[in-house]
């Protein structure tokens, strides 16, 4: 039988109904990066969230390099950086701790999430 | 250049542009109003590669005939486009014309055929050239007439139409109805947070009364803000409908009182998890509710909203 992957040992797609309310309740009461999320459309970044979480709790998800880039680059703009990039990543093990996801997952979540930095913050 | 072919002639659509942009800058008139997708006004047919993206939220009765919304597709092959026209639409004269308040007028129309709808949910009223807007509709779909609140907008075409010009009796045409904020039964122990400001009240009018009619067992309460005591309507009505049904609470709240809407929600539930949320009106107003009764608790998937988008500019 083939290794589970880490989007089934996490829960798939229930997990990610799951923590997408939990997460996003925390990004936006973040005082570092709440500010980013002033006046977005909810029901977009609600959708934008599930995908994200999908492709971090490594699901399918068809995200590329160039999509990240163009999806934050007027958050860039706003002065996005590697501070905001830790926060949303630290908010996320947040999320998954609450939700009882075991640690060694977790950090496989957070390695996904770190590799997409560079094309995040645009460089 | 792909083209889009409309009532026999070739029109080059520019890359990127939609057909409506693409048909109203070629001088063709196109009924159309939020130019963003939801208000349906814009629903042509056509032939050849439609966008998945412009038949969103269309019925898939509308879908398998090739039906679309003009502002939302941007063809890259050529595509032949025709008018949805009455076949789509209801054929409906307006029985009664009576003010709510200062600004809003209250339009009663009869339809030829009966419109199969969910109170709160909206239709777009055309009128006889074509002019389009959307509506919620603040009746219940038993009742004899539907029933839209029309705020006077200042210079607003189809508005001041209603407001000064329009007869009893005179024919109009729906298309719709759409959008999804209305009252799902099931859950009857939820409790139900309806707010809105404005005209925001007609969906919220309908929905309440909806709910109170299947029967919702849970606390139903409806905030209703203005920027002045001026600007409440019905509010004999609500207070009958509070004083009948002990689960239903109406609260007034207005902007000159120094409490604005949210806080007069928060200040009494100040957390919201385990409830569900309508919220209907200005968008920015919608927006800002959307996020607190969120930040309250209240789960994404059991907020409801319906944010009235402005025409968009010809």
């Amino acid at each position: 039988m083939p290794e589970p992957t880490l989007f089934q040992q996490i829960g798939g797609q229930p997990a990610v109904e799951a923590a997408v309310d939990i997460f996003y309740r925390k990004v936006l009461t973040d005082d570092r990066i709440s500010r980013f999320f002033d006046g977005v459309d909810m029901d977009q970044q609600a959708a934008k969230q599930k995908a994200f979480l999908t492709m971090a709790f490594g699901g399918p998800h068809n995200y590329t390099g160039a999509d990240m880039r163009r999806g934050h680059a007027h958050l860039v703009a706003k002065g996005l950086n590697d501070s905001h990039f830790d926060a949303v990543v630290e908010l996320l093990g947040q999320t998954l701790t609450e939700l009882n996801v075991p640690a060694p997952l977790i950090s496989q979540v957070a390695s996904i999430a770190e590799s997409t930095r560079n094309d995040v913050l645009g460089r | 250049m792909p083209n889009i072919r409309y009532a026999g002639q070739d029109y080059p659509v520019r890359h990127g542009e939609t057909v409506l942009d693409c048909l109203l800058r070629h001088g063709i008139s196109i009924s159309h109003s939020c130019k963003a997708g939801a208000c349906q006004s814009c629903l042509v047919k056509g032939s050849g590669a439609i966008d998945e993206a412009a038949q969103r939220g269309l019925k898939d009765t509308l879908r398998a005939q090739g039906y679309f919304l003009a502002c939302s597709a941007r063809p890259d092959a050529d595509l032949t486009v025709s008018p949805a026209g009455s076949a789509v639409r209801t054929q409906a004269r307006i029985a009664s014309l009576d003010s709510l308040n200062a600004t809003v007028l209250r339009v009663r129309l009869r339809t030829e055929a009966p419109l199969d709808y969910f109170a709160g949910q909206f239709v777009s009223l055309f009128r006889e050239d074509g002019l389009a807007r959307s509506y919620s509709l603040a009746s219940l779909p038993h009742e004899d007439h539907l029933e839209l609140h029309v705020r006077k907008v200042p210079g607003g075409a189809m508005s001041e139409w209603l407001h000064q010009t329009a007869q009893l009796e005179t024919a109009v045409e729906l298309q719709g109805p759409s959008g999804n904020c209305f009252y799902a039964p099931g859950n009857p122990e939820e409790p139900l947070l309806l707010a809105g400001a404005g005209t925001g009240l007609a969906p919220l009018y309908g929905i309440v009364r909806d709910a109170l009619r299947q029967g919702h067992q849970a606390p139903l309460w409806l905030f209703h803000g203005a920027l002045t005591p001026e600007g409440l309507y019905l509010v004999p009505e609500l207070t009958a409908l509070a004083e009948a049904h002990e689960n239903f609470h109406y609260v007034r709240s207005v902007v000159s009182d120094h409490e604005s809407i949210d806080q007069a929600i928060l200040s009494r539930f100040p957390k919201l998890s385990g409830w569900r949320g309508y919220l209907c009106g200005d968008p920015a107003l919608v927006n800002l509710l959307r996020k607190k009764m969120f930040l309250a608790g209240m789960a994404s998937k059991s907020i409801y909203a319906d944010a009235f988008l402005p025409s968009a500019p010809a």
